[in-house]
């Protein structure tokens, strides 16, 4: 009996934490997202996601987070794959050199770039100096995917290469063994293999992403509006606190699915990595 | 020689500086169940992997049926290995698994079923066709490993210590199912151990390896009965290894008693390594014994009985017997002379990887 009530007054201050900080502040945004100014229930700030600009924002919004994550992907896999074979034993240092940004403030890396894509920054400066003509690159969807990458690119190797890491060397060589070339060994062996950390690298590139109005803000500048943004200025500059809830609802359903998507292939949490 | 399948011809390789394999060669027959035996370190699993074509030698060829086959990748080479824990693949079931090698033969789906029905019933497994790898015990993945590599019809298999994480109980069960499989099979097995039993039991062919180095090559019988070096005479089974004098063929000195041997050619009053079973020293009256001696210690072990018999000068021998004689009891020691083995003692530095701590 002691014992069980002993165990309960420790989880006090999690539970507390819980409230204040988690269930409190989610109450309030389904509060506001399903009222109107008037305190009155109304389905019409998650509705309000269908007029023209707020779902042009939440699909240039998707659009922009799948081209990031297949990109990522796509640089994520070669390394992780490297890192995994290579660096066996001494992967701590390189490992780390990857994880070393991610230490360093997020908005301070962005606006890092900023400078350096700006019409007049340090790469057009460069660029008019060897001759070459300047390139608008600030302020484009480009530049908001090359953000992306750059922010989330580590998310998407550290699932894929703690999967890889795990697969055991002997599958591979058995593979060998049976007749399978290095290209069948890979498609049958080794990409199946690694699915949970696929999965999980997806959804921690996939859904920061599509929230993100950081990067958009900076790179982006004030023309290119993602539902992060949107969402953004209805609570900083409009004040409707109702809208925005409304539409942080509709987003927030878009995350609950592809996390349950993810934890349906992710049974064993194999891909984690936190 | 005509029947000699696989010649691995003056091999080296060193990882990170250390040597591993140096200038070793080995001849394997056809049909033929040859086990690399040695502890943990003195290159036999190198040796499988060189066989099997996951690691390149430094230097040395090695033949395949005549051909150099020393660069070619694995997937080219008519073998097939059953791996260390197994290895199977954890997203396929047992059937997707026994039929990988198969398909990518590109073999018709009749083949291919008929083949998975006649593996999983040679390794006493019918039904698990569409079981999960997870789901098996280790006896089981094992055998399905085993089934898996058996499909292809390789002409030799081998096999890196495949029964390593078994309990004993059913390792012993494996073993007698390891034999069977080979003479129902018809190739050649090599099987790579550290225990020496589990060699003993299976092979036909044995050899013990150290430090990178061949000690001795032979049949169980042979290792264990005329070991040719203190290394060997050690590592296959307890044994009394003695420093002694050859006074004459056929006589030599053990701790100052003359005792009759059968060795022959090894000169006069020269010094040598004396090896002698525990079950052949024969325990019998203090005066009947050509040496005398205390007995130390007494374990029971079930089907004999170990002691310690210590002789006046302080050396512990070890003694298997079915008599008992309790701790206290003063001894006489006499070995029959065909029950003693003669070794020289190593000479060169060459040599030092037979060096045995005592």
């Amino acid at each position: 009996m002691l014992r069980n009530k002993n165990k309960l007054m420790l989880g006090i201050p999690y539970y507390v934490w819980s409230v204040i900080f988690i269930v409190i502040p989610l109450f309030m945004v389904f509060y506001y997202g399903l009222t109107d100014k008037t305190g009155a229930f109304t389905f019409e700030n998650v509705s309000a996601i269908a007029t023209y600009e707020h779902s042009k924002a939440l699909w240039l919004a998707v659009k922009l987070s799948i081209i990031s994550t297949i990109i990522c992907f796509f640089l994520a896999y070669p390394l992780a794959m490297i890192l995994a074979k290579y660096a066996k034993g001494k992967s701590s240092v390189l490992v780390m050199l990857f994880i070393l940004p991610m230490w360093m403030n997020f908005l301070l890396r962005t606006m890092a770039w900023q400078t350096l894509l700006e019409n007049n920054g340090v790469i057009n400066t460069m660029l008019s100096f060897i001759g070459l003509p300047r390139m608008t690159m600030i302020n484009t969807p480009g530049a908001i995917v090359f953000g992306m990458v750059y922010n989330f690119l580590p998310f998407m190797v550290l699932p894929l290469y703690n999967s890889l890491e795990k697969i055991d060397p002997n599958m591979i060589n058995a593979a060998r063994d049976l007749g399978a070339n290095a290209f069948i060994t890979f498609f049958k062996v080794t990409l199946p293999l690694s699915v949970p950390g696929i999965i999980s690298g997806i959804t921690m590139v996939f859904v920061p992403a599509l929230t993100t109005f950081v990067i958009s803000t900076l790179l982006g500048g004030s023309k290119i509006l993602l539902i992060g943004n949107v969402i953004e200025q209805e609570f900083s500059q409009t004040n409707n606190w109702h809208l925005g809830s409304g539409l942080s609802i509709v987003l927030m359903i878009f995350i609950i699915i592809s996390m349950v998507i993810q934890s349906i292939a992710d049974k064993d949490g194999e891909g984690s990595v936190l | 020689m005509a029947n000699e399948l696989i010649y691995l011809k003056n091999i080296s390789k060193s990882f990170d500086g250390q040597m591993v394999l140096d200038d070793l060669t080995l001849y394997i027959k056809e049909n033929e169940f040859l086990t690399l035996l040695g502890p943990s370190g003195c290159g036999k699993t190198t040796t499988l992997r060189i066989i099997g074509g996951f690691t390149e030698p430094d230097q040395g060829v090695v033949l395949f049926e005549g051909k150099d086959i020393t660069h070619m990748p694995p997937n080219k080479r008519q073998l097939n290995t059953v791996f260390q824990k197994y290895a199977l693949f954890t997203h396929m079931n047992i059937e997707e698994n026994i039929a990988f090698g198969l398909k990518i033969k590109g073999k018709t789906k009749q083949y291919i079923d008929d083949k998975i029905k006649y593996a999983l019933k040679l390794v006493n497994l019918d039904g698990y066709e569409k079981r999960m790898p997870d789901s098996l015990s280790g006896g089981q993945q094992q055998r399905i490993a085993i089934a898996r590599a058996i499909v292809n019809e390789p002409k030799v298999l081998l096999l890196d210590e495949p029964l390593g994480a078994l309990d004993l109980k059913l390792r012993q069960d494996m073993q007698y199912e390891l034999i069977r499989l080979k003479n129902e099979l018809g190739i050649t097995f090599i099987y790579v151990t550290h225990d020496q039993e589990e060699a003993l039991t299976m092979s036909d062919t044995i050899v013990v390896m150290n430090q990178g180095y061949i000690q001795q090559i032979g049949t169980p019988e042979k290792i264990y009965n005329e070991p040719e070096n203190a290394f060997v005479a050690d590592f296959i089974g307890d044994s009394n290894i003695i420093d002694a004098v050859m006074i004459q063929d056929e006589l030599v000195e053990i701790f100052g008693a003359k005792f009759a041997c059968v060795d022959t050619g090894f000169g006069n009053n020269k010094p040598v390594d004396v090896v002698i079973r525990p079950e052949d020293v024969e325990l019998v009256d203090k005066e009947k014994g050509i040496l005398q001696g205390t007995v130390t210690h007494l374990i029971f072990k079930g089907v004999h009985y170990e002691m310690e018999v210590t002789t006046p000068n302080g050396y512990e021998w070890l003694v298997h017997s079915t008599e008992c004689f309790p701790v206290g009891t003063e001894v006489g020691i006499y070995v029959k002379p065909f029950n003693i083995q003669i070794m020289n003692k190593p000479e060169s530095e060459d040599e030092e990887a037979v060096h045995v701590e005592e």
